[in-house]
């Protein structure tokens, strides 16, 4: 076998293959496997209808998120899950836990939060794993240098039952991001502008890596937020590849190697890089310095333009069936093809997710709100990724803020990013949303949402109406 | 271990739904999640679309008109199923009595799911995408016959139009076996796999303090 240069996917990927390859599917090691209340129920009954065990409980980890309500417990300790079968779901999961022997953060315990939030806070995902989990944005992970994607549950039974799952090996696509952004231009309007430019089925069968000088200046977070969208462009995973940064994230993380197993462990990373000359499959690139704050205004991640730019016009497509869906997706907004979104009323804003529920997310909107108030009529919400996070958040005087501002302040989990919770955009509402998704109904039947970064929400819950953060911030 | 109904042949209705990056929040939507089991999700397949917010039926929804009833195959616009990895999309539509999906593209993860649950996933050329659709279009009681063997689709009075679709899936759908089956076979090298690669972490390595 010829040892040429290779890519970090490769590395990782040829870690992991335990049979199969060419004509049939990989079999692929799964070294952690990440488990929530949605997508498993179905799963676990497909093992005990073959009278199967969980292979590897000790890497695996289940977390509730998607349909917890983010209202806090009542003085009796009950949580207020007002959908029983919401309620039923999330006692499944404590049942199928305890069954099979799964470590689990249940309602109550400190490590509780979203999925892609918590692996990474806890110090679980590491560089150079293969990560799956029964949701699509595990491509979160990536920013550690992990090929982490999102399966089925199907597949989530097949990775419970056999600590591996079926892949078709992808292929790889060099993002690369030179320049640096400019102030009040975040990780999340990149994204964005990378969506915008590749569109939303441009990486479908590939796995993206970041690269190049703006990546390296990310910080952890602003990493996962980029890779947690990759999904969002079609691609199977998204990457970057492990550096100081990321060790010094890592190191003394509660499930992270200590002591010589530590150094042990980063000498190995240290080797996962894309060696000089290795070949993608794909590529595409982007100056980061002439990127400003992007704001969709579709029913697509890919609609997306610069804050101040008008939305396209119907005229400018040239494919009937992309101009068709571009219409459809126009009308359901309620909005006008031509003209810019700077300056329209709004009615929720939205602060959270998976993409933007971090600790430093809620410092940039905390850096916005200070001494401001939230617009009259629009309602704020404001909801950690994490139980972590908001411990943090609160220590650190955000909290405050935030409430003084007039936002609600809630518990950890999933809320407005789905309307799965008891949170939710009424019909025909407009929300400014930290989220991923904008799709039809994403945020309630008849929600419609425009996904930003947290600055840009921020400034427009002050406005009340869509804003462009630098001009607010100017005013300072 | 067969667990899955083996598919050769089938001659089915077309309901069109020609959409851009239909997105499997539209195809079920989020509040249907809640369940836990896997059937019975039919009625939560595109439910915001068939009917409006008024309650009422949709006459821009195809889904539900008398002409597409009992329909076994849905012709899908470029990227169907993209977004969200909810398996219940694929579990919807087999409720609904689908069994093919034809498109251009479907997303990764839909495609998968669809294979694994017994609704075949063809991916055709541009071209013959806009035959097909131009003619349901113009003839919705006109029937596709599918046939996996051959890959092929064919109109009642047209030539025949092939499709792509995964190998290994394939031969899965023809022999009705699923992919559980055949990694439970593949258990002496996982455990090979394991003994010369230690754990990279310990999950139960801190207790829960719920
Ligand atoms: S925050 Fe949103 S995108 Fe992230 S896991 Fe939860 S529902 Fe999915």
């Amino acid at each position: 076998m010829t040892a040429g240069p290779r890519t970090l996917f490769e590395k990782v990927w040829r870690d992991h293959v335990v049979a199969g390859g060419g004509e049939l599917p990989s079999t692929l090691y799964v070294d952690l496997h990440l488990v929530h209340e949605v997508t498993s129920p179905q799963a676990f009954d497909l093992l005990r209808e073959r009278g199967l065990e969980v292979r590897r409980p000790n890497q695996t980890f289940a977390t509730m998120d998607h349909s917890t309500p983010t209202l806090p417990a009542g003085a009796d300790g009950r949580f207020p899950i007002l959908d029983p079968t919401a309620r039923r779901q999330l006692d499944r999961l404590v049942e199928n836990c305890a069954a099979f022997g799964v470590p689990l953060a249940p309602l109550g315990d400190p490590r509780r939060g979203i999925v892609h939030v918590i692996g990474p806070e806890l110090g679980l995902t590491q560089p150079g794993m293969t990560i799956a989990c029964g949701d699509s944005h595990s491509s979160t992970h990536g920013a550690f240098g992990a090929v982490a994607f999102g399966i089925g549950t199907t597949e989530v039974a097949n990775v419970l039952a056999t600590q591996t799952t079926l892949y078709r090996r992808p292929r790889t696509f060099e993002v690369r991001i030179d320049g640096r952004l400019q102030p009040h231009v975040s990780a999340k309007d990149l994204i964005l502008a990378v969506i915008a430019d590749i569109g939303t089925e441009g990486g479908t069968g590939h796995v993206f890596e970041y690269r190049g000088e703006a990546v390296r200046a990310l910080d952890m977070e602003q990493r996962m937020t980029l890779c947690n969208m990759s999904i969002e462009a079609g691609a199977r995973a998204g990457m970057v590849a492990p550096d100081d940064t990321t060790y010094e994230y890592l190191s003394r993380r509660p499930y992270a190697p200590s002591g010589r197993a530590w150094q042990e462990v980063v000498a190995g990373w240290r080797r996962l890089p894309s060696d000089d000359g290795a070949r993608f499959d794909a590529g595409v690139s982007l100056d980061a310095s002439r990127l400003e704050p992007m704001i969709t205004y579709g029913t697509s991640p890919g609609m997306a333009v610069p804050v101040r730019q008008p939305v396209p016009e119907a005229g400018s497509i040239a494919d009937a069936h992309r101009r068709e869906t571009f219409e459809r997706a126009v009308r359901y907004m309620g909005i006008e093809p031509g003209k810019p979104l700077l300056g329209r009323a709004i009615d929720v804003v939205f602060v959270g997710s998976c993409t933007n529920g971090r600790i430093s997310d809620l410092r940039e909107v905390a850096r916005v709100l200070a001494g401001r108030k939230v617009a009259d009529g629009v309602k704020m919400l404001i909801v950690p990724g994490s139980q972590s996070v908001k411990s943090q958040a609160e220590a650190e005087g955000l909290a405050e803020v935030f409430l003084s501002a007039g936002a609600e302040w809630r518990e950890s989990g999933c809320s407005l990013c789905l309307a799965m919770n008891g949170d939710r955009v009424e019909p025909g509402q407009y929300a400014v949303s930290t989220t991923n998704r904008n799709f039809e109904g994403r945020q309630g039947a008849g929600a419609r949402t425009f996904l930003a970064s947290p600055a840009t929400a921020a400034a427009s819950a002050v406005h009340g109406r869509i804003a462009d953060v630098r001009e607010l911030e100017a005013g300072r | 271990m067969s667990r899955l109904e083996p598919f050769t042949e089938l001659v089915s209705r077309v309901v069109p739904v020609p959409s851009e990056n239909v997105d499997t929040d539209r195809i079920v939507p989020a509040r249907f999640l809640t369940t836990t089991g896997r059937r019975g999700l039919g009625r939560a397949l595109f439910a915001d679309w068939r009917v409006g917010p008024d309650g009422a039926p949709n006459p821009d929804c195809p889904l539900d008109l008398e002409i597409h009833r009992g329909a076994r195959i849905l012709l899908a616009g470029h990227n169907f199923g993209c977004g969200s990895s909810r398996e219940h999309a694929a579990w919807a539509l087999v409720d609904a009595g689908f069994r093919v999906v034809v498109s251009t593209r479907l997303a990764d993860i839909f495609r998968g799911n669809a294979l694994r649950n017994g609704l075949l996933a063809a991916e055709v050329e541009r071209a013959a995408y806009e035959r097909l659709l131009e003619r349901v279009r113009r003839d919705p009681a006109v029937e596709l016959a599918v046939s996996l063997e051959r890959r092929e689709l064919r109109l009642a009075d047209g030539d025949p139009e092939s499709f792509e679709v995964d190998g290994f899936a394939r031969q899965c759908m023809l022999k009705g076996v699923d992919q559980l089956g055949y990694l439970l076979e593949q258990l002496d090298e996982i455990a090979a796999w394991e003994a010369a690669h230690p754990p990279r972490v310990d999950t139960r390595s801190l207790p829960s303090t719920a």
